[in-house]
């Protein structure tokens, strides 16, 4: 099945060519080829996976690409844990998703797009995991940033998915930058871009790993800074601080977008690329690298949770979510707890999915996405309001879901190896708790309120009659639950939300420890003889406490009303507000790169119009007059030369044709008097 | 005594003579007889000289005799050449013989 793994990326590429090429055609049979491709996919990446589980060893296939002098590059694939197990969460989600679009976006007049747009990403998306060197995981990864920019502004008639799919980019593409200039510092350094050639000269710390370069007054390790290049690529990908604000207007595309490519997948493949970058990180002198990293993923979980709790948007909430356990992650990964970052990876992906559909299937039935417009929705959509209840617990992470377990292994590892970042990250967990409480109050919970402004059609009838459909009518009445196709993918990701985790669970593996543990191990750690802290019921306690907590406070303030938020709200001041505007980050930017790239432009303008097209005309006004003057040269003095010997010829002509009588007697006459001349002179001298 | 220098005056004359009627005249034959003088005032010319300066080889009177033959020739292309013009122009004035003039 390993050996078979190359063609995982294909099917999904293959159904992006059929769809690209013949998607009008297909029409509402669209999404069947799009489907198809992801089961096949499904199949061989779960094979390869369980064969990773039975005991397989991991798998590396790679052919020469390019020679160039003494440098190979070579392309190839990995199939190991790491990347069997991520592939095949991303075919089990991205398939379920596939099938949620199926209803969700039917009646689309760009139906066929929207699948083929997905493919295209999967088949991105399987690249960057499968690939077993920076190059290919580089090409993998535009691919993904390309996909994510294409959908988010797929309701391309709106200026704000406009405007947002372009922030999403540029602001992924500060991180891409210093991504790929730290992949080209580390072929400078090690001759090659293959992910195990590397890992072993930096674990083997030779002469090529311990190179150093002068910054400033400073030494660093060149390993170190290109680690840390590298992670810029994470940073703007996984929507880490100070990278996060396109996370949360990429929002502007539709729901399952926000779950596969925003939630599940790309946004974690900063995350799988720090994992799979691991001995990079952790080979660095003082593990300086994954210290940023941790205080990067604490800082961003913090920030984005704090962010969460004042915003009203249903999915935005979602979004800021993401950004936070994104954190997570990054943090679980920072404070060397390798198998609990990706471990929360794959449940996250599970019900964080699950989140976003369920607020598809909401903003579905309710037409608005705003949650002081709905209430009292666990009524009208039951299936709907369970399986979301599922992914709250799940992210609040209260037991026995799937958040919990692996939340708590990241808690763990921060206990153990960073005090400091447990200390943000528990009240980060308490956070997630209370907004997605307050998330859940204000949707399914009280009155239904109804939507003041319903969203407006993405589409203009122009669409509708190309595509060959009509409009569809906007009159919601009372809400309706979503139609199966959209509820059985709920149902399933629901499931996974709870049993996902149970992997987890300390005494499935080996030595008591946990399945994911056993099988996600890097082997660094017991060469360092760094042993993972083992699973404690006072801490487990301690954070399902927390996470009950936050949970508790939300429902005396927006389910029981004992302290109303409004009278919070007056209490806490300016927080609110600054909240509520993301802390102004997304203004600064906006001033700074916005304007600022505005005003350059605008200088750099001025300067063209008035220096360098000043420049271009005064050269044109000299040519100009220097050919005036020219011209007045030719006219006068060459034209004249060569008029005055036309007019001398013709002078001298005239003053000679008198003679040329043809008249002999008159020539005789002259020829006579100089004779006479002749004689006279003759006389004279004698 | 008669010197060179009258002979050579006689021969002056005649040579003036046959210029001014080559010089005056339009009739072609006029023109004719007055190239003759002039011709005939060489002769002079060279039979004085012949005289005074070569009497015993008379290379001058050689002279002479060819500038004869040579005025006969002469007079003979000159008048055949005026009858034919004559024949075709009906004139043998020369002011009126301008075919050729361009």
């Amino acid at each position: 099945m390993a050996q078979l793994a190359w063609l995982v990326p294909l099917f999904p590429l293959a159904s992006y060519a059929v769809l690209a090429f013949r998607g009008r055609a297909l029409g509402e049979r669209a999404p069947y080829v799009a489907i198809g491709a992801m089961a096949l996919s499904a199949l061989l990446g779960w094979g390869a996976f369980l064969e990773q589980v039975a005991g397989a060893p991991p798998y590396v296939w790679r052919a020469v690409w390019a020679v160039g002098g003494e440098r190979t590059l070579t392309v190839g694939y990995t199939v190991d844990p790491l990347s069997s197990i991520t592939v095949a969460m991303i075919t089990l989600v991205g398939g379920l998703i596939f099938v949620y679009s199926v209803g969700y976006m039917r009646g689309d007049p760009y139906y066929a797009r929207f699948f083929a747009f997905l493919s295209l990403f999967c088949a991105g998306m399987l690249t960057m995991v499968l690939a077993n060197s920076f190059l290919l995981m580089l090409i993998g990864w535009e691919i993904i940033g390309l996909c994510s920019y294409l959908l988010i502004g797929f309701y391309f008639r709106r200026r704000s998915a406009n405007m947002a799919q372009m922030k999403a980019f540029l602001t992924t593409r500060v991180g891409d930058t210093l991504m790929l200039v730290g992949i080209m510092a580390l072929f400078w350094q090690f001759g090659t871009v293959d992910y195990h050639a590397i890992f072993e000269a930096v674990r083997e710390g030779g002469e090529s790993a311990s190179a150093v370069v002068r910054l400033g007054g400073w030494e660093v390790p060149l390993a170190t800074l290109s680690a840390l290049l590298v992670f810029g690529g994470p940073v703007g990908k996984s929507g880490q601080f100070p990278l996060h604000v396109w996370l949360p207007d990429a929002m502007e595309g539709p729901t399952p977008v926000s779950a596969l490519i925003h939630a599940a997948t790309m946004v974690a493949a900063g995350v799988y690329l720090v994992g799979r970058a691991y001995p990079l990180f952790f080979y660095t002198p003082h593990h300086e690298a994954l210290a940023v990293v941790a205080w990067v993923g604490t800082l961003t979980a913090l920030l984005a949770a704090l962010m969460a709790l004042a915003q009203d948007d249903i999915k935005r909430v979602l979004a800021y979510s993401t950004i936070s356990q994104l954190g997570f992650m990054m943090a679980g990964l920072g404070v060397l707890g390798y198998a609990a970052g990706l471990f929360h990876l794959l449940t996250h992906a599970f019900f964080k999915a699950l989140l976003f559909l369920a607020a598809g299937s909401v903003i579905h039935a309710v037409g608005t996405n705003n949650i002081k417009e709905m209430g009292g929705l666990r009524r009208f959509l039951p299936v709907t309001f369970w399986t979301f209840l599922a992914g709250f617990l799940a992210l609040a992470g209260v037991f026995p879901f799937a958040g919990f377990w692996s939340k708590d292994e990241i808690l763990l590892e921060a206990y153990h190896h960073a005090p400091a970042v447990y200390a943000l990250l528990s009240a980060t967990a308490f956070l997630t708790a209370l907004y997605m409480s307050r998330l859940v109050a204000y949707t399914f919970f009280g009155t239904y309120r109804g939507p003041a402004h319903p969203e407006p059609d993405p589409w203009t009838p122009e669409d509708y009659a190309r595509a060959g459909l009509h409009a569809p009518h906007h009159g919601h009445g009372t809400p309706h639950e979503s139609p199966r196709v959209m509820t059985g993918p709920l149902v399933a990701l629901a499931v996974g939300s709870l049993v996902v985790g149970f992997v987890g669970i300390p005494g499935t593996g080996p030595e008591g420890g946990s399945w994911i543990h056993h099988f996600l191990k890097f082997e660094g750690f017991k060469e360092a003889g760094i042993h993972a802290p083992s699973f404690s019921w006072p801490l487990a306690l301690r954070s399902l406490g927390v996470a009950l907590a936050g949970i508790a406070v939300a429902w005396l303030v927006y389910g029981l009303r004992a302290v109303p938020s409004e009278r919070i709200r007056a209490w806490v001041g300016p927080v609110y507000p600054f909240l509520r505007n993301r802390m102004y980050i997304d203004a600064l930017y906006g001033w700074v790169f916005v304007r600022g790239g505005l005003l350059l432009a605008a200088g750099l303008r001025w300067f063209d119009v008035h220096v360098v097209d000043g420049l271009v005309n005064l050269v044109g006004g000299v040519t100009v007059v220097t050919s005036r003057l020219h011209r007045l040269f030719d006219t006068y003095v060459v034209d004249g030369l060569v008029n005055l010997v036309g007019w001398v010829t013709r002078g001298l002509g005239l003053l000679l044709r008198p003679l040329q009588t043809g008249r002999a007697y008159n020539y005789i006459l002259v020829a006579a008097a100089g004779l006479g001349l002749i004689v006279l002179v003759s006389l004279w001298r004698l | 005594m008669i010197g060179p220098a009258h002979y050579l005056g006689v021969s002056a004359l005649l040579f003036g003579l046959g210029l001014y009627g080559v010089l005056t005249r339009r009739n072609a034959v006029a023109i004719l007889m007055g190239i003759e003088l002039m011709l005939n005032a060489a002769n002079i010319n060279f039979v004085a000289f012949t005289k005074f300066v070569d009497p015993t080889f008379v290379r001058g009177h050689v002279a002479a005799l060819i500038v004869i033959t040579l005025a006969a020739c002469e007079a003979v292309v000159g008048l055949a050449l005026v009858i034919n013009a004559y024949r075709h122009l009906e004139t043998v004035n020369v002011d009126q013989v301008n075919l050729m003039k361009g």
